[in-house]
């Protein structure tokens, strides 16, 4: 499976890890990661280190999570992002709603 | 339950073997048809489709496999279960039966048992099938309507305009991608290039209220802000948060001289004026549209001179991720490579179009990305001639009796547009209608006069130069944002007159005003430069200024007689 999850150790921290292909075919397993996770989580991480290409849906993916997570008052960060990825996140400007490291 | 009755075929060269499968089946309750050998398997298959085909392996003349082969050739996308009978026991020959396009295979002697199960699977199978092509027949037919939704949305503007290219891929629809062209009826044009997320349907959907609000708008003279907020405020309200539009739009101002450019989530495109030798990158600042509260959207565009032989390209990721046979992607270094090296007079879409289709070794028909070139086009210059002949259909006599006036305070003089909605009113006099490129012409002018010179006490000789450009844009924000108190009035009187129709216009702001009185000519009077008065005195029958110099008044009339308006200047 292409999308792993864990929490961090006082269980306030979720990250979402994405391998391979970021794409429409991860939409279920991606929606299941973060609606299955247990309730009051302060932050929200997707790492991205073995995500090899983002498309469209994978962004609007992105959208979902952050809408779950709190809309403008949420905290996700998206790190360990491999130049072609932080390009394709830098082009539609969409640091301007996350923390992109 | 019934049993269906199939129409099932049998082949085999053996008599007696044809008799007994003959039996079984037709005890079973099908029709059955039967023939002696692969040749005639294939004529009968040709003249009546069965349901179900029982072909012996070993047959003269032409032997199953073969048979098989020709009957999956005719029936194309339709399923046709073909079982062959076989006395061969071997695991391996049986196998073989298999990957030469067999179903199933039957063994003699027949268990009767077994051979009736087999139908039924197969019947099961069958019904799948043709489900599976209903299902797949409505999304075509689904994809079609949206596909002549999409082509009368897109086909409503100036796509045609004699100063746009434009290369939309024939599977737009399916990409989500959109290019929307329209003029302001002042006769500036804006342009949209957009990118939904998403594939068929979904995507179409996000054009519709795109379009809407975009031909909508420009037709009212509202500026690209305005637009992108109101587009930007429909889509969020209306589409999903996964599904946004990346987009890139432009508005050629033509009595600025400039261009006016938002980029949010496209590639970057570029402006190429090949005689100055430069290329400059449209960087996209922004988020794409459908993201953003309405409170948080942002619009902080690229202003740049309109060159003579500038000409803005803008294209969708399809064309940077073309793919050679061999799997290399065009890649943006390539695309602006070809910009860089190219001689002075290239035909450079054509250029783009025809390296494009060789690097992917594409045909016209599988351009799968969309490419634009805008150039300001000179011709639709908003200038009046001193005397300009529009026929009419009829003489109108509605000239209109009425006047208004309209007050910007600083809150209002920092964030709103005021001519949009001016030339919307003043456009209702159907008199007016006709001469709405000179009217805009006339209201800018007076208003920017007021508000650039005489309340921001700006310099039109700044513009000289490409660097003052961005400069004079940058002091002109900068001193907006800081202003503490201000205003300006404006006044509007629409009236008939002896022969046709009068417009006064009165300008007046609370700025200091300046040396209108001075003798020297415009181009001699530092005071008057930039503020547009030969501009104005030969669009206008009178031009006259109030001391202290911060209110202006002018008259524009038109004649109105039996089928012809005349503008008298």
């Amino acid at each position: 499976m292409s999308i792993t999850t864990s929490s961090s150790a006082d269980g306030r921290e979720l990250t979402i890890r994405v391998k391979g292909r970021f794409d429409f075919s991860t939409h279920q397993d991606f929606r299941n990661a973060y609606e299955n996770a247990p309730a009051g989580l302060d932050a929200w991480i997707v790492d991205l280190r073995d995500a090899t290409y983002l498309d469209s849906s994978a962004l609007g993916m992105l959208l979902l999570l952050r809408d779950h997570a709190g809309g403008d008052g949420s905290r996700v960060r998206i790190v360990n992002c491999n130049p072609d990825v932080k390009k394709i996140l830098a082009i539609s400007n969409f640091e301007q709603l996350f923390t992109i490291q | 339950m019934s049993k269906a009755r199939l129409r099932i075929l049998v082949a085999d060269d053996n008599a007696t073997d044809r008799l007994i499968m003959e039996t079984l089946l037709k005890r079973q309750g099908h029709d059955v048809r039967t023939v002696l050998n692969g040749e005639e398997a294939v004529q009968s298959f040709a003249e009546s489709r069965p349901d179900l085909v029982l072909m012996d392996v070993m047959m003269p003349v032409l032997d199953g496999i073969s048979a098989a082969r020709r009957m999956r050739e005719m029936a194309g996308n339709e399923l046709v279960p073909i079982i062959f009978l076989t006395s061969l026991n071997d695991a391996r020959d049986l196998a073989a039966c298999l990957e030469a396009g067999g179903d199933d295979f039957l063994s003699k002697p027949y268990n009767p048992v077994i051979l009736q199960a087999k139908i039924k699977a197969f019947s099961r199978l069958r019904r799948l099938h043709g489900e599976m092509q209903r299902q797949q027949e409505y999304l075509v037919a689904e994809q079609q309507a949206a596909k002549s939704l999409f082509d009368r949305i897109a086909h409503r503007g100036v796509l045609n305009a004699s100063n746009i290219r434009y290369l939309l891929s024939p599977m737009a629809i399916f990409n989500g991608d959109v290019l929307l062209a329209a003029r302001q009826p002042g006769g500036d044009m804006l342009v949209l290039l957009g990118d939904f997320t998403g594939h068929g349907l979904p995507a179409a959907v996000g054009i519709m209220p795109l379009a809407e609000i975009f031909y909508g708008m420009v037709a009212k003279s509202f500026g690209l802000e305005a637009i992108l907020r109101e587009i930007n405020q429909r889509l969020k309200a209306v589409l999903p948060s996964s599904v946004f539009c990346c987009a890139t739009a432009l508005h050629l101002n033509y009595r600025n001289r400039h261009i006016e450019i938002w980029a949010g989530g496209l590639p970057d495109g570029v402006i190429h004026c090949p005689q100055e030798g430069m290329c400059l990158p449209i960087p996209s600042r922004h988020l794409p549209l459908g993201i953003l509260h309405p409170d948080s959207f942002r619009y902080e565009p690229q202003i740049v001179e309109m060159m003579p032989d500038a000409a803005v390209y803008l294209w969708s990721d399809g064309v940077v991720e073309t793919t050679s046979p061999e799997g290399e992607m065009f890649g943006e270094e390539r695309l602006l490579d070809l910009f860089t090296t190219a001689r002075l007079g290239t035909d450079m879409f054509a250029l783009i179009t025809q390296r494009l289709r060789e690097f992917g070794h594409l045909s016209d028909q599988s351009d799968d990305y969309s490419l634009v070139q805008i150039r300001p086009d000179q011709a639709v210059e908003a200038v009046a001639s001193r005397e300009q002949s529009v026929p009419g259909t009829r003489a109108s006599r509605q000239i209109g009796d009425w006047s208004m006036e309209y007050e910007l305070r600083v809150d209002s003089l920092r964030v709103s547009d005021p001519v949009p909605l001016l030339m919307h009113m003043l456009l209702q006099s159907p008199g007016l209608r006709k001469h709405g490129s000179v009217i805009n012409t006339i209201l800018s002018e007076l208003y920017s006069n007021s508000l650039e010179h005489g309340i921001l006490g700006l310099d039109s000789a700044m513009k000289n130069d490409a660097d003052g450009f961005r400069r004079y844009y940058q002091l002109r924000a900068e001193r907006l944002q800081t202003l503490t108190e201000a205003s300006i009035r404006i006044r509007a009187e629409v009236m008939p007159i002896r022969g046709g129709g009068l417009l006064r216009l009165r300008v007046k702001d609370s700025g200091a005003g300046f040396d209108f009185a001075s003798s020297a000519p415009e181009g001699q009077n530092p005071a008057y430069y930039g503020r547009g008065l030969t501009l104005l005195a030969s669009l206008c029958r009178r031009v006259e200024y109030f001391p202290p110099g911060n209110e202006v008044l002018v008259e524009f009339s038109w004649r109105e007689q039996g089928n012809e308006q005349r503008v008298l200047s």
